[in-house]
């Protein structure tokens, strides 16, 4: 069975469309947390078929968007230590921090590797014993069990070499956030598919509970995210506020329980600073002192000199909900994939590199 | 047996310096490796030039060629120079005669590298009908030149008539893709180190100039040909829509991709319209040949699958859009930075 | 960074698996998901098997896909 394609057939996107606009009758703002939705909505053109009483709006869900420059300027600090080798996902190596990027201290000289997975990085310790190989942790509960079991392996081979500077972060604390400021008026969250892979979809239950916003964790083909739409919308309309699963063939209440023991047995949450949010707590990952020999924090010195901030760089509001990239005055005229002011525009799933690429003529 | 020969047969299993240095070394291997394999005429007279005497409107086109790595699925630096120049020539309408070669080596290339390389030359200009008339070879340190790079010029004769370039799309035209997108650029990721991935997928590499001479014979109303190398599909659109001043749409559910480069593509996050190609085409044509062109396209081997994917119109000129499967509009814009770095 | 897709799993040899998604092979790991068997769909991502595809669900929710489909063509 051809588990992607099957959910992009159009013909099967008419029965939801027509679904969605025969509930969706009062006005209601829908926000989608995940970097990866907002990207397939843009890409799919998915607002051109909803109806007016609909908007949809990003959030803070991609991780390499929302590592303040602070963190960023740690990272390319630790590059260029002698003697490390920094293995990095692609997205954060053009990311720009204070006064540089990972690509630019590449340039410079430091030895950064683009891993597709932290194996490659336990690879690339053992290929160089003289080396410390430090690699980013980035990314949410979908990344961070992945990162875990690396350290796991690490201990297990007794790797002496293998370190990780953890930025993980978690996202039911930042929804939390975000619905507390007050600044966003939803009636309905677009959960994050694989979080909840793993997480499962109890960890929203608090939302519908105690700020009365519908939940549907939703897959990321056009299918599944019509789908998602149309089972919020039909809360919305019956007054309703609980959490559903609209991915059920990846994602469970329960979550994946030996990815949650995994990742808990090595990281425990810590306050955390997202950009547009300031500091945030219990909202990131750190290494559980056990671990504390493979942690960069500890065993590396290193100056990431003072952070500025770009003016004019409207990230971090775009990040809370409270803009859209065209409110942005840098959009397009300055800020552009190739020349990036903030991570929005050069993440994979940066909200304004996704509005730029894929046409922001169809954003209401 | 002289003692320089010995010497060369002992040490000889790998491109040294001294073999880019002009003297003895230098000439076996010219004789040896490249002579021995692209025997011809002019090649064959040593001088500093070759002379030729084409006659006609000449098309001169240059390019180099670094891909990484030099081998892998569907062919190798060779035959990606040849056909990579055959094509620019051929994307003119032209008809390729004469290609220059000019290798910088890098230190420490086994010989029997560089001997494949050569024989994939050698089987590549003899089916596509073109000649090696000169060329020139040098070796550099180790670590400076990625294994090899491979530098051409190619010149070839625009029949009377033909008239094709990227300023000429008019609104109403038809556009006509030769084959599934992508191909290429997968094939050369997946023997990236690092990226781990495998498949039976081969690069597209091909010579085009015979599909065009067949669309020709179908008609002269090709206004535009180009072909869709680094950037994709998606680039080479953008091209044509600023260099014609018009506007592009295409119809998503109309272009053809492999379904391991769909697969693939999920995988590395990356987009087919972006990927790189090395044996297709996309043509610009009068409405009313369209057909015509196309049926003779899908006869031969390289524009077999063969589609028409959109038009040119007149509104928004400089925008590429696309009509996806659900029906929705979006905009097709030019890439941006590097995803697939070295795939030509 | 969120992107995992479905992949089939071909042969498990320990902790690795063998996946395979339209004609693209490549290596996983099953740590985090241990209960896998050859033959079954998992989430790819980074390297790592995050979750199983539970197939049946898949099939449902595209019949539902198809029902709506229909029931509102015939409106």
């Amino acid at each position: 069975m051809k588990l992607v394609s099957e959910f992009r057939q159009s013909e099967l996107a008419d029965g939801l469309v027509r679904s969605i606009h025969r509930h969706a009758a009062k006005e209601a703002r829908f926000m989608e947390f995940c970097g990866g939705h907002t990207v397939s909505i843009m890409k799919s053109g998915l607002r051109q078929l909803l109806p007016p009483a609909l908007t949809l709006t990003s959030g803070p869900g991609c991780p390499v968007c929302v590592t303040d420059n602070a963190d960023l300027d740690k990272s390319i600090a630790i590059a260029l230590l002698p003697e490390v080798i920094v293995a990095s996902f692609g997205d954060m190596v053009r990311v720009p921090g204070s006064c540089s990027s990972l690509q630019e201290a590449k340039a410079a000289g430091a030895d950064v590797r683009v891993v597709y997975s932290t194996l490659d990085a336990l690879t690339l310790a053992k290929e160089n014993p003289d080396k410390s190989v430090i690699f980013l942790g980035i990314g949410f509960e979908t990344t961070a069990p992945t990162v875990a079991a690396s350290i796991l392996q690490a201990e297990q081979e007794n790797l002496k070499n293998y370190y990780v500077l953890s930025l993980h972060k978690l996202c039911p604390p930042i929804i939390k956030a975000l619905l507390d400021s007050g600044e966003v008026n939803l009636q309905g969250l677009i959960c994050p598919g694989h979080v909840s892979a793993v997480i499962g979809s109890m960890p929203w239950e608090f939302v519908a509970r105690d700020y009365g916003i519908p939940c549907v964790v939703s897959g990321f083909e056009p299918l599944d995210i019509l789908q998602c739409i149309d089972m919020l919308a039909r809360q919305v309309a019956n007054g309703e506020a609980k959490v559903e699963i609209a991915y059920r063939r990846g994602v469970s209440r329960e979550g994946n329980q030996t990815a949650i023991d995994i990742m808990e047995r090595v990281f425990e949450p810590a306050p955390a600073r997202w950009r547009g949010f300031g500091e945030v707590a219990q909202s990131g990952l750190r290494l559980r002192s056990e671990f504390a020999r493979f942690d960069a924090e500890l065993n590396f010195d290193f100056d990431p000199g003072p952070t500025v901030i770009p003016e004019g760089c409207l990230c971090g509001e775009v990040l809370r909900g409270v803009k859209s990239p065209q409110d942005c005055s840098l959009f397009r005229r300055v800020c552009i994939p190739a020349k990036p002011v903030g991570p929005c525009m050069v993440s994979a799933e940066g909200t304004c590199a996704a509005y730029y690429h894929y046409g922001e003529g169809d954003v209401r | 047996m002289p003692l320089t020969t010995i010497m060369v047969k002992v040490m000889s299993d790998k491109i040294l310096l001294a073999h880019g240095s002009g003297g003895k070394l230098a000439h076996d291997m010219i004789r040896n490796s490249f002579l021995s394999a692209l025997e011809n005429p002019v090649l064959s007279q040593l001088d500093d030039s070759a002379v030729i005497e084409p006659v006609g409107r000449l098309a001169f086109t240059t390019d180099s060629y670094v891909v990484q790595p030099i081998f892998f699925p569907g062919g190798d630096i060779g035959k990606l120079a040849v056909c990579g120049t055959i094509n620019d020539l051929a994307m003119v309408g032209a008809t390729p005669h004469y290609l220059s070669l000019a290798f910088i080596i890098e230190e420490g290339l086994p010989v029997s590298d560089l001997e494949k390389v050569v024989h994939s030359i050698k089987e590549t200009t003899a089916a596509a009908g073109v000649t090696v008339v000169t060329g020139d070879t040098k070796v550099v340190n180790r670590g400076t030149a990625d294994r090899l790079f491979i530098n051409t010029a190619g010149i070839g004769i625009v029949p009377a008539g033909v008239n094709i370039s990227g300023h000429n799309a008019k609104p109403g035209d038809v556009l006509i893709l030769s084959g599934t997108v992508g191909d290429h650029g997968i094939a050369v990721l997946s023997q990236r180190e690092g990226i781990n991935f495998s498949t039976e997928l081969e690069s597209d590499c091909a010579p085009l100039n015979a599909l065009v001479r067949e669309m020709l014979t179908a008609s002269h109303n090709i206004h535009c040909l180009r072909d869709p190398t680094r950037g994709g599909l998606a680039t080479t659109l953008n091209e044509i829509a600023e260099q014609s001043d018009v506007s592009i749409r295409i119809h998503e559910e109309k272009i053809p991709v492999r379904e391991e480069v769909v697969s693939a593509c999920e995988m590395l996050g990356l987009d087919p319209l972006y990927v790189a190609n090395e044996g297709k085409l996309v043509a610009a044509v009068d409405p009313g040949d369209a057909e015509k062109i196309l049926e003779k396209m899908k006869k031969h081997r390289y524009g077999r699958d063969a589609m028409i994917i959109g038009e040119v119109r007149e509104e928004n000129p400089r925008r590429v859009v696309m009509k996806t499967s659900l029906g929705t509009t979006r905009i097709i814009d030019m890439l941006v930075g590097e995803p697939l770095p070295r795939i030509c | 960074m969120c992107l995992a897709i479905p992949v089939r799993i071909k042969s498990i040899n320990g902790t690795e698996a063998e996946v395979e998604i339209g004609g693209i092979t490549r290596k996983t790991s099953l740590v985090l998901t241990p209960e896998a068997r050859m033959g079954d769909y998992v989430l790819l991502h980074a390297g790592f098997a995050i979750n199983i595809v539970d197939q049946k669900e898949a099939e449902e929710t595209l019949a539902i896909f198809a029902e709506m489909s229909e029931l509102m063509e015939s409106e």
